[in-house]
């Protein structure tokens, strides 16, 4: 957008600094420059002659309008009362209205405004015209004044007559004639002055053909315009349609961008299918689509895709693969056995780390924004004032609140991150055992255990589920249990494509195990506790809620609260699953809800030693049947496990989709 | 876990007095309860009486570790002391020596101490004693043994070595599979 040169030095440039003061001002010439502009400019041959015609037109012109107008004032005389005439045709109604309170009656002393309005505006187009003429120099400066006086009795009028005349003769172009009419007005402004509302209609008679096609364009413009607005409002309305992309273009993915718009489009049309839908599509189509997308643009396997897509809505699951794809932020767990946080806190920030507390919920967490030295070697860590470790660890050791003098099992410790913090809130006393069945691993918890100064602990290295036949009598146990972790995909991102059915089923089997060997361990007349924490850091409703589930079943345990205050509840339906009713006391932990990593947290309390006779229902006799093909172990196994998962599998999303597609019908 | 013979027992207590002077006694005679050294494959465990009965229903061969590592005895049947033990060396040493901040990076990386990083020492530390390591901050960063006697430090070349590195909290990230 070029500025516009105010060449006219009435306009004065504005003092102070304004909004684009430092920019170039508008251009400023000499006054002389400009006046001589205007005086050299001489009208060419074929102007002069064109001015002559017209003059003489207006002439003739002027004549026709007096002869017209004295036969409307014989007329007018005869229905003089009348205020409002039906009779008068379109064009003469408009006007009246227009120019409100103007009637012969009162013309003497009112005049219509659209007439000074035009002067000023004539006045205006002239200077601007190159074809200005002496005359009407002249006259210029009596009208003005009258213009500007007349503004000040009637603005709204004003307004009103503005916009008639824009309408009426647009001035973008400044057609010779137009002005000349103008021009005329002026002259013959003494003795005509009532007649002037009329010339406008008029004027329509004596266009030249290029004016009439120039009306005729806008008006074609103007519904063409209008078409236009009324298909954006469509367009609004039914919010960009999502075009079903065909086969061929499915075959050929272009980009990764694309996928993402597609994904996105895919979103809103599921959000709010019956309006958005492409009819001769079904639900079952867009979620094929979704979950294809999905897959290929954050790489996911067809499987894993699908079982999220049946945990969470659409809406929420690209949410959750978004915030799986980048880290959580880093954090730290102070060891309140050798330093306080503050202090931490204080001797990290000097050696030039930003951090933060964790948040309320915790005493002992700090968030790590940014550092300029290694976080996990600094003297301090070296130490033992502080362990790298996740929120969500922090979670399952709360939900478990060890006592002091207790008795505690970890199973499944290494790293031995939550099981130094336990020991750290016994404060060293009591015993504390903690077990890993890798030991390899078991390596990391005796370092991590010596350099936090941890003395009551026991390490020790046996396969979980024969835990039971070594010690028992536990006031409390903690089973974080190996998973699949699929709340933790920001960590280890293969997972993405790494894992089957065969690997959850591995893995809820095991977890089922080692939860009845938890729950054995445990002793349910400890007078502090009885307690058993069960933890993953997966988000599968298999590994969690369903292994829960089956725990209640088998063991004299109930849920009890986790005495977490966030996080949201655990699933007591799920797919064709109907969990028991306390499952909601269970927590659940999102990457995208919460901002750490996904986690699940379940406290049982124990309340019999016994172990109830083992029941057979429907469904845990097919487990069984899995359990002991898991642990045959070969080929054979496989084609069971497959044979239990259809039936299993299917008939869980014809349920799901069903309802739907009757909807779609309707 | 097996109780020590008579000769490492000898053998461990006359190392641990080398850092820790008389205070020995005090890591026999808790308020808190009784405490034992016992041996599991030439490792001696500091541990309680309490935890040892737990510990001794794991078998030996699923047995990692059990209370505190404090060294282990040589195949030539020295006793040497681990970093693991710095939790109950460092609050009861006699003598002690404090680096400052910008040897402490050296330290950790397994260098002796040379007098430039020298910041405090004890009063009246003779040569060849065992010393616990601190920062400035009083944050014990490992042992060693002194070169040089306190006097002697004073006229020390910058250059000179003060205290031997016998073992430092680095070694938890170095060496975290051999220590135990």
């Amino acid at each position: 957008m070029g500025r516009k040169a105010k060449f006219d030095e009435s306009v004065k440039i504005k003092k102070g600094p304004g909004r684009k003061a430092r920019k170039q001002p508008d251009p400023v010439f000499k006054k002389g420059l400009i006046d001589d502009d205007k005086e050299e400019k001489k009208l060419s041959h074929r102007q002069k002659q064109r001015a002559a015609r017209r003059l003489k037109k207006k002439k003739e012109l002027v004549e026709k309008k007096k002869a017209l107008k004295e036969a409307k004032k014989n007329v007018a005389k005869v229905n003089e009362k009348v205020v409002e005439d039906k009779s008068e045709d379109e064009s003469e109604d408009s006007e009246q209205e227009n120019v409100e309170g103007f009637t012969d009656d009162n013309k003497e002393w009112l005049k219509p405004k659209q007439k000074s309005k035009s002067k000023e505006y004539n006045s205006e187009d002239d200077e601007n015209d190159s074809g200005s003429e002496v005359e009407d120099e002249d006259v210029e400066e009596a009208p003005k004044k009258s213009g500007k006086e007349k503004y000040k009795v009637g603005k709204l009028d004003d307004l009103f007559v503005d916009t008639d005349e824009e309408q009426d003769n647009d001035p973008d172009e400044e057609d010779d004639a137009d002005n000349e009419n103008k021009m005329d007005y002026n002259s013959d402004s003494s003795d005509e002055e009532k007649d002037d509302d009329d010339d406008d209609d008029d004027d329509d008679d004596d266009m030249l053909p290029i004016e009439k096609a120039n009306i005729k364009l806008k008006k074609k413009q103007k519904i063409d315009k209008k078409l236009a607005d009324d298909e954006l409002q469509l367009n609004i309305s039914k919010q960009d349609v999502f075009a079903f992309p065909s086969e061929e273009e499915l075959q050929n993915p272009t980009s990764l961008q694309d996928i993402h718009q597609r994904i996105k489009d895919v979103v809103t049309v599921l959000s709010d299918f019956n309006r958005l839908k492409d009819q001769e599509r079904s639900r079952c189509e867009y979620t094929e689509l979704l979950m294809k997308d999905l897959c290929m643009y954050y790489s996911y396997n067809e499987f894993l895709m699908e079982v999220l897509m049946q945990i969470f809505p659409v809406q929420e699951l690209v949410e959750f693969l978004e915030a799986s794809e980048v880290a959580r932020p880093l954090t730290i767990r102070t060891n309140s056995l050798k330093t306080r946080r503050r202090d931490l806190a204080q001797a990290l920030i000097n050696r030039g780390v930003n951090l933060d507390p964790v948040g309320k919920w915790s005493k002992v967490g700090l968030v790590v924004y940014s550092s300029t030295v290694p976080i996990g070697a600094t003297p301090e860590y070296l130490a033992g004032h502080y362990i790298l470790q996740g929120a969500s660890s922090f979670l399952p050791v709360m939900a478990l609140a060890p006592q002091e003098n207790e008795r505690i099992l970890d199973m499944c410790a290494a790293p031995g991150g939550k099981a130094s913090h336990i020991a750290a809130i016994m404060k060293n006393t009591g015993a504390l055992f903690a077990n890993d069945a890798n030991k390899d691993r078991t390596k990391a918890i005796v370092g991590n255990f010596h350099r936090l100064g941890i003395v009551n602990a026991v390490i020790c290295n046996y396969d979980g589920r024969q835990f039971p036949e070594v010690i028992k009598g536990f006031d409390r146990v903690l089973l974080d249990a190996p998973c699949t972790g699929t709340g933790v995909i920001a960590k280890d991102p293969s997972v993405k494509t790494s894992k089957e059915q065969k690997d959850i089923q591995r893995c809820f089997n095991l977890q089922r195990q080692l939860l009845l060997a938890a729950i054995d361990c445990c002793n349910a007349k400890s007078s502090t506790g009885g307690y058993i924490v069960y933890s993953t850091c997966s988000i599968l409703p298999e590994e969690n809620e369903w292994v829960v589930n089956y725990a209640l079943k088998r063991r004299n345990v109930k849920l009890v609260p986790t005495g977490l205050d966030f996080g949201t509840e655990g699933f007591v339906k799920y797919r064709h699953h109907r969990f028991h009713p306390s499952l909601k006391l269970t927590r659940r932990f999102y990457p995208h809800t919460h901002n750490m990593d996904g986690f699940f947290v379940a406290k049982f309390k124990k309340f019999s030693n016994v172990i109830p006779e083992p029941f057979k229902d429907e469904e845990e006799d097919n487990e069984e049947i899995k359990e002991d093909a898991e642990q045959n172990g070969d080929a054979t196994m496989q084609k069971k496990s497959k044979k239990k998962n259809t039936p299993v599998k299917r008939p869980a999303e014809s349920v799901a989709v069903e309802p739907q597609n009757k909807k779609n019908k309707n | 876990m097996k109780v020590l013979s008579e000769d490492r027992t000898k053998k461990l207590f006359e190392k641990l007095t080398k850092y820790i002077g008389v205070n020995v006694k005090l890591l026999i005679d808790r308020p808190d309860g009784t405490y034992c050294f016992r041996e599991k494959k030439d490792r001696v465990y500091y541990i309680s009486e309490k935890l040892l009965q737990l510990a001794q229903t794991v078998k030996p061969e699923h047995l990692i570790s059990a209370g505190t590592c404090f060294g282990k005895f040589t195949k030539t049947n020295k006793f040497r002391l681990h970093i693991t033990a710095l939790t109950y060396i460092a609050p009861y040493a006699t003598y002690k020596i404090w680096v400052k901040p910008s040897a402490e990076q050296q330290f950790l990386y397994g260098h002796h101490v040379i007098k430039s990083g020298l910041g405090r020492i004890t009063e009246n530390t003779p040569k060849h004693q065992g010393v616990v390591i601190n920062t400035m901050s009083d944050i014990p960063i490992g042992f060693g043994v002194a070169a040089r006697s306190t006097t002697e430090c004073r006229h020390a070349d910058p250059l000179a070595t003060i205290a031997f590195h016998q073992a430092d909290i680095g070694e938890y990230i170095r060496s975290e599979d051999t220590l135990v």
